[in-house]
């Protein structure tokens, strides 16, 4: 244990996030000075990128930004351009929608928890050493994600960067026949999940707990995924349209990352967390008996729990998806045309890490004239140091090796997709 | 049937073509695409691109006799574009710090993750260069662009 008044930590990679960014604690004393978590911003690379581009064509593009969540930027990129051109999609093409992002929400929660996540409970440094010791444990994780992989592969036409979505539906739907099989593999999904919720409630969680403004997509009447209004806990709702009336990004001093608030307050988060907080009451009664059976009351504000609310969900999408299948009639035709128009259009989703956020303008030979992307991590930023700040400040008695483990806990129960937004982490702790 | 058993082959190109040198595996698989058809080394042959995440490579690779892994790797700029080979017992080689990947496992903790699993293939070989620019944006460095076509020369040796 180390209680010296200045010293100073490097940690030159945080383990286990999807992707690369820059985190730096300073500490002088008992007082923690300075909380940065800074990443950069990519999506202005592909807001660059489409600009002259046909305005059929960013949920291909804007799918590359990542590939943990292609169906999300695919979704909120088609929901946005659809918009502009005042396109509805068919009931059934909705459905399918809806449907593909479950295999999203199955791909990503299940990796998190398994591979990501899990191994900081269990007291492991890494999956592969959680593996060597507790194969079955893995194994489990692999087939439920498997089972998230093949409804992507189905109805996008391959696993990663799918390819069979377009602007206004789909390129091809599959026959109801088609989807049995997967029917199958899904019902066996769900017993797994329930089985990884349990699992998971039986976790030592560490007493911390946030207060965070949190903001999520709200559908009453079933859990928002693929749309919806905005709404946070503090009671403010907006529509899509009025997303960037409501979440101001600016630039910070220290960071060449911009920062989002909410106007008029502050930091909020976005993500499992604040959709379980927002829409408890719309999961299938199965998922909801999971939550109360874990211990998740009607809001989870302990940020290390939110394993368990991605538990709770990927129950949710695999029950969801398999009532979207017995439900499916193939719609007439498998897309919409989406014939240009001069405007702006706006679409939000729900990635599996948070809201995502897209905006185009479009002029009328359909050609691309602006684009705005702001994804999940670069939303939660700011609650990220918050919570690093308030947790090193009550952990200065650890020593450096442990406290520096435990902050990358923390920052890992964002589930930060910083591929979508940086290239680069490192983690450096500084006391003075 | 192919020496390798009469198995599957497989070709995975790791990469993101949007993240420069990142782009190289995606690169060489079209290439060896745009081939097959009258390449018969390359009858068969399963061509397919990965991003790198862990769970989905193991799948890819999972039962096949012989894969073969294409990437791009993290250089100072002193090696860019030199090429290594690299069979299952030399992939320490590619541990943690030494990937390029954009995502939190790299290629080497892939392969150790699949040999605890039990899920290798008869017969893993990574086809790597080295690159230096894996920031957004289009298109390889010269030094890397140059050894695509070696690079997939060598894919078409393997399988054969």
């Amino acid at each position: 244990m180390s209680h010296r008044a200045d010293r100073t930590l490097d940690v030159r990679s945080l383990a286990r996030v999807e992707g690369e960014g820059a985190m730096h604690v300073r500490v002088r004393g008992d007082t923690v000075e300075d909380v940065r978590l800074d990443i950069y911003e990519p999506p202005r690379f592909f807001e660059a990128l489409l600009r002259g581009r046909r305005h059929t064509e960013p949920p291909d593009i804007t799918a590359r930004i990542c590939g943990i969540c292609p169906v999300a930027y695919q979704m909120s990129a088609c929901a946005a351009i659809e918009d502009a051109c005042a396109v509805v999609v068919d009931p059934a093409v909705a459905d399918l929608r809806r449907l593909l992002y479950c295999g999203e929400w199955i791909e990503s929660h299940t990796l998190h928890i398994y591979l990501l996540h899990a191994p900081d409970f269990l007291g492991y440094p890494s999956a592969l050493d959680m593996a060597k010791d507790r194969r079955d444990l893995v194994e489990r994780g692999l087939a439920m994600k498997k089972a998230g992989n093949e409804i992507v592969e189905l109805l996008g036409g391959r696993a990663i960067h799918p390819v069979n979505i377009r602007v206004g539906g789909f390129y091809r739907t599959p026959s109801p026949r088609e989807l049995v099989p997967l029917r199958e593999r899904l019902r066996t999904a769900v017993d797994q999940a329930l089985e990884t919720v349990r699992w998971a409630a039986g976790f030592d969680f560490p007493d911390f707990h946030h207060d965070h403004e949190l903001l999520a997509l709200v559908s009453p009447g079933r859990y928002a995924i693929e749309s919806g209004t905005i709404a946070t806990t503090a009671g403010r709702t907006f529509e899509v349209q009025r997303f960037e009336d409501h979440i101001i990004e600016e630039q910070v001093p220290h960071s060449t990352a911009l920062h989002a608030r909410l106007a008029g307050r502050g930091r909020y988060a976005v993500g499992p967390s604040a959709r379980y907080a927002l829409n408890r009451q719309w999961l299938s009664p199965l998922a909801l008996e999971a939550a109360d059976a874990a211990g998740l009351g009607a809001d989870c504000r302990n940020p290390y729990r939110s394993i368990l609310v991605r538990a709770v969900e990927t129950v949710y999408a695999l029950d969801e998806a398999i009532r979207l299948i017995d439900r499916y009639e193939p719609p007439a035709r498998p897309f919409v045309d989406v014939p240009p128009r001069q405007a702006v259009g706006y679409g939000a989703t729900e990635a599996p890490r948070g809201i995502l956020f897209h905006r185009y303008g479009i002029d009328a030979e359909g050609l691309i004239t602006s684009a705005r992307i702001v994804p999940p991590t670069s939303q939660n930023q700011a609650s990220i140091e918050d919570d690093l700040r308030r947790f090193v400040g009550s952990r200065l008695d650890l020593d450096d090796e442990r406290l520096t483990w435990q902050c990358e806990q923390a920052i890992r129960n964002y589930d930060p997709c910083i591929s979508c937004s940086t290239h680069f982490l490192d983690l450096t702790m500084e006391r003075r | 049937m192919n020496p390798h058993g009469g198995g599957r082959r497989v070709v995975i190109g790791v990469g993101n073509d949007y993240r420069r040198d990142d782009g190289f595996g995606p690169m060489v698989v079209a290439a060896l695409a745009w081939r097959q058809a009258d390449d018969p080394r390359l009858a068969e042959v399963d061509l397919r691109v990965s991003d790198g995440e862990p769970t989905r490579l193991i799948d890819l690779w999972t039962g096949a006799d012989l894969a073969v892994v294409v990437d791009a790797v993290l250089d100072d700029g002193r090696h860019a574009g030199d090429r290594h080979e690299l069979s299952l017992d030399a992939l320490d080689q590619l541990a943690d710090g030494h990937s390029a990947s954009s995502h939190g496992i790299s290629l080497g903790s892939t392969v150790a993750l699949g040999q605890a699993l039990g899920r290798l293939p008869r017969r893993l070989v990574v086809l790597a260069v080295s690159g230096t620019e894996f920031g957004f944006g289009q298109g390889l460095t010269p030094p890397v662009a140059a050894a695509v076509p070696a690079v997939v020369e060598r894919a078409c040796e393997l399988v054969d």
